[in-house]
């Protein structure tokens, strides 16, 4: 049989730097999408608190411990990003494994608010936008995940069929701010 | 045109989807009869003024949401979780 080999989301297509921004591939593990049951939230939380360190975020937020990411995605739904999501989970919320699903990367550097500014229709400034804010919206036509991880870094995901795309757009931006000088 | 999810905030008239009125909501009973399904299914006011309708944040946090805007003004005067409007 041939051999395989796992290619990554963005495999050939970063790390990309272009004037004062850098895009980055993040490898981020398990991702486990968390959807709680009616009435079942409170009891899913310290759950996810006592397995994994990190309670069910808030609208527009995340919680995290270490390396565990629990990202708010929506509407009842959550996604654990880092660990094998603890299977007692399963009494409180629907769980649906989505790892290598998702194209997940890092935009950092002095220009990274004017790039999304151009890609996104959401005010991502830090006064509007603080670090541990995490939104769905959308980036040019795609369907994405964005977080501010610290003051200078968003976190963003796409569909891993959609990786091209992301980082297309991510590029074209990013040229034009540079252009700007 | 801006349109304020009763989760995420306001945010770009972009990121929603539009459906159409919110008389879906109130959708009769099996036997209700002939003219109250008819009038469901097919006949819709077209008022000048008020008017709540459907749309979806599907570019957001996925979320149905009833929209009460003016039709004159354009102004958006209310807009709540559809999940909450039919309990
Ligand atoms: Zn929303």
């Amino acid at each position: 049989m041939d051999k395989l080999t796992a290619l990554s989301p963005c495999a050939g297509l970063l790390p990309l730097t272009i004037g004062a921004t850098k895009v980055v591939e993040v490898e981020p593990g398990q991702m486990t999408s968390v959807a709680p049951y009616n009435g079942q939230l409170n009891k899913l939380s310290k759950a996810m608190k006592a397995a994994h360190g990190v309670e069910y975020p808030q609208a527009n937020g995340l919680t995290r411990e270490g390396d565990t990411q629990a990202v708010w995605f929506g509407h009842a739904q959550a996604m654990l990003v880092g660990p094998v999501v603890e299977a007692g989970l399963a009494k409180h919320a629907a769980l649906t494994d989505q790892s290598d699903a998702w194209a997940v990367v890092a935009l950092s550097g002095d220009a990274a608010e004017n790039v999304l500014a151009r890609l996104v229709p959401v005010d991502v400034r830090l006064a509007h936008f603080p670090v541990g804010m995490a939104v769905r919206t959308q980036l040019q036509h795609l369907s994405v995940s964005l977080v501010r991880v610290d003051e200078g870094t968003f976190q963003i995901m796409a569909f891993r069929s959609m990786a091209h795309t992301l980082v297309h757009d991510l590029k074209t931006a990013m040229e034009a701010v540079a252009a700007r000088g | 045109m801006r349109i304020t999810c009763p989760i995420c905030g306001e945010r770009d008239r972009r990121e929603f989807y539009y459906k159409g009125h919110a008389v879906s909501l109130d959708r009769p009973a099996p036997d209700a009869g002939e003219e109250a399904w008819d009038n469901y299914v097919y006949l819709r006011e077209n008022p000048a003024g008020e008017t709540r309708d459907l749309w979806q944040h599907e570019g957001g946090c996925g979320a149905w949401i009833e929209v009460t805007r003016n039709t004159v003004t354009h102004e958006i005067t209310a807009t709540r979780l559809v999940s909450e409007a039919k309990s």
